[in-house]
C-alpha cells in the first residue's frame, strides 16, 4: 500500500460529498432567488403601463371629467389621514398593551384570555373588521361615515400586531438585565424604563411602521367605515378633511378606476397602484433603516 | 443535626443574628427544591454555602430578598427574619433588597453607562443630587477594586467592560444601596483567579462593614473566606458548623468529607 501524497487528498466519497454540497446550495438559492422575478415582474409591468401619467402632476391634481383624468391627490393625502390617525390609536394602545402582557402579567386565566383574544384578532379577515367598524363605529358609537370611523376600524386590525411586534422586541431583551434591575430593589416600572424600554423601542418603531403598509393597502374596511367614490377638494390642499368627513383613500380609488368607472384613461389606475406600491415600499424602506442604524449602536 | 443547630443559635445573644431562616420550603409548582431549611446568619460574618448543582443555593438566596417571586409558580412556606422582622411581612420589599447586595453567577453589565450602573439603584431609592451620587459611584468602584481602571471612562457602557470587570461592576452595583448584607453567588465562575483573589480581598475588607453570605462551588474558597459554612444538598443542610470543622478531617457527616474532597457520589 503506498502512502497518500498528502493528507488532504480527497477521496471520492469525499468529491460526491462536496457536489452534493454545490448542488444543495444552488437549489436553495435559486428558491430565494426566485423571490425577486414577482417583485420585478409587478414593479416593471406597474411602472410601463402607467408611465403616461407618472408625472409630479399626477400626484397634486384633483380627479377631473368624471375620474377619467386628472389626479389623485384627494385620495393620496386621505390614505396619509387614515393611516397615521390609525397608528396614533392603535401604536400607544398596542405598546402599553403589550409591555403589561410582557412585563407584568401574571400567567393566569385572565391573561391567558387577553393572549387569546390577541392572536384570535389578528387572524380575523379584514373585511369582517370592516364589518365590525361599521356596526361598533359607524353606528352604535355615532362617528358616522367619517374618517374617525375609519382610522378606529384599521387601528383595531393593526393592533394585534403590533402588541405581537411589540413584545418580540420586549421579550428580546435579555431577562438578566431585569433581574440584576429588582436585585436592586428597582420596582418593575424602573427597571422597564431604565433598561427594557430603551433597549426596545427599535424593534417597536421598526413593528409599527410597518403596520403603515397594511393600513394603506386595506380597501374593505375604509370602504365600509369612510371612504368614498369622489370628495371634492382642491388641488394639493394639505389639510382637507375635518375628522368627521369622509374623504377617498387610495386603496379604494384604485377598486373604483378599475371596476367602476367607465372611459377611464388606461394608464390613470396603473399610475394610482405605483403611487399605492411607492408609498409602501417608501416606508419599508424607512423602517429598516431605522432598524439597521438602531441595531448598530446596540449596547451589548 | 437540625435541633443541636437550633439551640446553639439560641444561645448568642439576639442581636448577633441578622437574618434567621426557620423551616424554609420552597417549591416550584409542586416540586420541592428546598426542604425545610433553618440557620442563623450572624452579623459581620462569612457564611459559606457550598453544595452541588440543583441543590437550592440561589434558590435560597432568592427567598432571602424575595425575588424569587418573580418566577411564576412558587411557594415559599417558614420563616425568613431580617433584623428579627419577617421579611414576608415587610411593607416595603424594594427597601429590603436594598439592604441586600446580590451579585449573581454571570456578570451582568446593565445597557448603560458605567456611572449609570452604580448610581441606578441610589437613584430608584430617590437620591438625585449629582455629588452624593458622584460619592456613592466613586466609593462603591473603589470597594469592587475597579475604579483605577474606569475612572476616566465612566461614560463608557458597562456591557463593553472584559467578564472579570463586568463582575466587579456588579459587586459595586451591589454595595450602591449600601446593603447590610452581601450575598455572593458563585461570584467566581467567570472571571480568572487573578481577579478573584482581589476579589476575595476586597470582601475581607468589606465583612468590617456587613455580613456576606458566600455561595460557591469552589470549597476552598469557602475555606479560606468562610467563617462558619454549611453543606447544601437537594435542598437539605447536611451540615453546619465553623468552616474548620467541615473542611477537616473529622466533620459529622460522611458526606461533608466525601464532597469537600470531591468524592461526592
Amino acid at each position: 500500500m503506498t502512502a497518500p501524497a498528502s493528507n488532504f487528498t480527497e477521496t471520492a466519497r469525499g468529491r460526491r460529498k462536496r457536489r452534493q454540497e454545490v448542488i444543495a446550495k444552488w437549489i436553495f438559492g435559486s428558491m430565494a432567488a426566485a423571490m425577486i422575478v414577482p417583485l420585478l415582474l409587478i414593479v416593471g409591468y406597474l411602472i410601463v403601463r402607467a408611465a403616461p401619467s407618472l408625472k409630479l402632476e399626477f400626484l397634486l391634481d384633483i380627479p377631473r371629467k368624471g375620474m377619467t383624468a386628472g389626479g389623485i391627490w384627494p385620495a393620496f393625502i386621505g390614505t396619509i389621514y387614515l393611516v397615521f390617525l390609525s397608528l396614533a390609536f392603535s401604536a400607544p394602545v398596542g405598546i402599553l398593551a403589550a409591555v403589561y402582557l410582557n412585563e407584568y402579567a401574571k400567567d393566569n386565566w385572565f391573561n391567558r384570555l387577553i393572549n387569546l383574544a390577541v392572536i384570535n384578532l389578528a387572524g380575523v379577515p379584514s373585511i369582517v373588521h370592516a364589518l365590525f367598524g361599521l356596526g361598533a363605529f359607524v353606528y352604535a358609537a355615532r362617528f358616522g361615515y367619517s374618517i374617525i370611523s375609519a382610522s378606529l376600524t384599521l387601528a383595531i386590525m393593526t393592533l394585534p400586531v403590533i402588541i405581537a411586534s411589540t413584545r418580540e422586541s420586549l421579550a428580546s431583551v435579555p431577562r438578566s438585565f431585569r433581574e440584576a434591575c429588582w436585585n436592586v430593589g428597582a420596582t418593575r416600572w424602573q427597571t422597564i424604563r431604565a433598561v427594557v424600554l430603551p433597549n426596545s423601542i427599535s424593534g417597536i418603531l421598526t413593528g409599527v411602521i410597518l403596520q403603515v403598509s397594511r393600513a394603506a393597502g386595506e380597501t374593505a374596511p375604509v370602504m365600509f367605515t369612510g371612504a368614498v367614490f369622489f370628495k371634492a377638494v382642491q388641488r394639493g390642499d394639505l389639510l382637507p378633511y375635518a375628522l368627521t368627513d369622509q374623504c377617498m383613500a387610495l386603496s379604494m380609488h384604485l377598486y373604483t378606476l378599475s371596476t367602476q368607472v367607465p372611459g377611464v384613461q388606461e394608464s390613470i389606475p396603473y399610475a394610482t397602484a405605483v403611487v399605492l406600491l411607492g408609498s409602501v415600499l417608501l416606508v419599508n424602506t424607512a423602517a429598516i433603516t431605522l432598524r439597521a442604524y438602531l441595531r448598530s449602536r446596540k449596547k451589548w | 443535626m437540625v435541633t443541636a443547630m437550633t439551640a446553639a443559635a439560641n444561645a448568642l445573644p439576639p442581636a448577633d443574628v441578622h437574618i434567621e431562616v426557620r423551616d424554609l420550603r420552597l417549591a416550584y409548582d409542586a416540586r420541592e427544591v428546598i426542604h425545610g431549611i433553618s440557620f442563623d446568619l450572624h452579623r459581620h460574618e462569612i457564611l459559606g454555602v457550598i453544595g452541588p448543582a440543583q441543590s437550592g443555593k440561589t434558590s435560597l438566596l432568592r427567598c432571602l430578598n424575595r425575588t424569587i417571586e418573580f418566577t411564576p409558580g412558587t411557594q415559599v412556606s417558614g420563616s425568613i427574619r431580617f433584623n428579627g422582622e419577617d421579611i414576608a411581612r415587610t411593607d416595603d420589599v424594594f427597601g429590603l433588597r436594598r439592604k441586600i447586595g446580590m451579585v449573581a453567577p454571570l456578570p451582568v453589565g446593565l445597557p448603560l453607562s458605567i456611572y449609570d450602573n452604580v448610581a441606578f439603584a441610589p437613584r430608584c431609592a430617590g437620591l438625585k443630587g449629582k455629588s452624593d451620587l458622584d460619592s456613592i459611584v466613586e466609593q462603591c468602584l473603589r470597594q469592587a477594586a475597579l475604579w483605577d481602571e474606569v475612572k476616566d471612562r465612566l461614560d463608557n457602557l458597562g456591557t463593553k467592560l472584559s467578564g472579570g470587570q463586568q463582575q466587579r461592576l456588579t459587586i459595586a452595583r451591589a454595595l450602591s444601596h449600601q446593603p447590610e448584607i452581601l450575598c455572593l453567588d458563585e461570584f467566581s465562575i467567570a472571571i480568572d483567579p487573578v481577579t478573584t483573589m482581589r476579589i476575595e480581598d476586597v470582601l475581607k475588607e468589606l465583612r468590617q462593614s456587613m455580613t456576606i453570605v458566600l455561595v460557591t462551588n469552589l470549597t476552598q474558597q469557602a475555606r479560606r473566606l468562610a467563617d462558619r459554612t454549611f453543606f447544601l444538598w437537594s435542598g437539605e443542610i447536611v451540615e453546619f458548623g465553623p468552616t474548620e470543622q467541615i473542611f477537616g478531617e473529622k466533620p459529622k457527616d460522611r458526606r461533608t468529607y466525601d464532597y469537600v474532597r470531591g468524592i461526592f457520589g
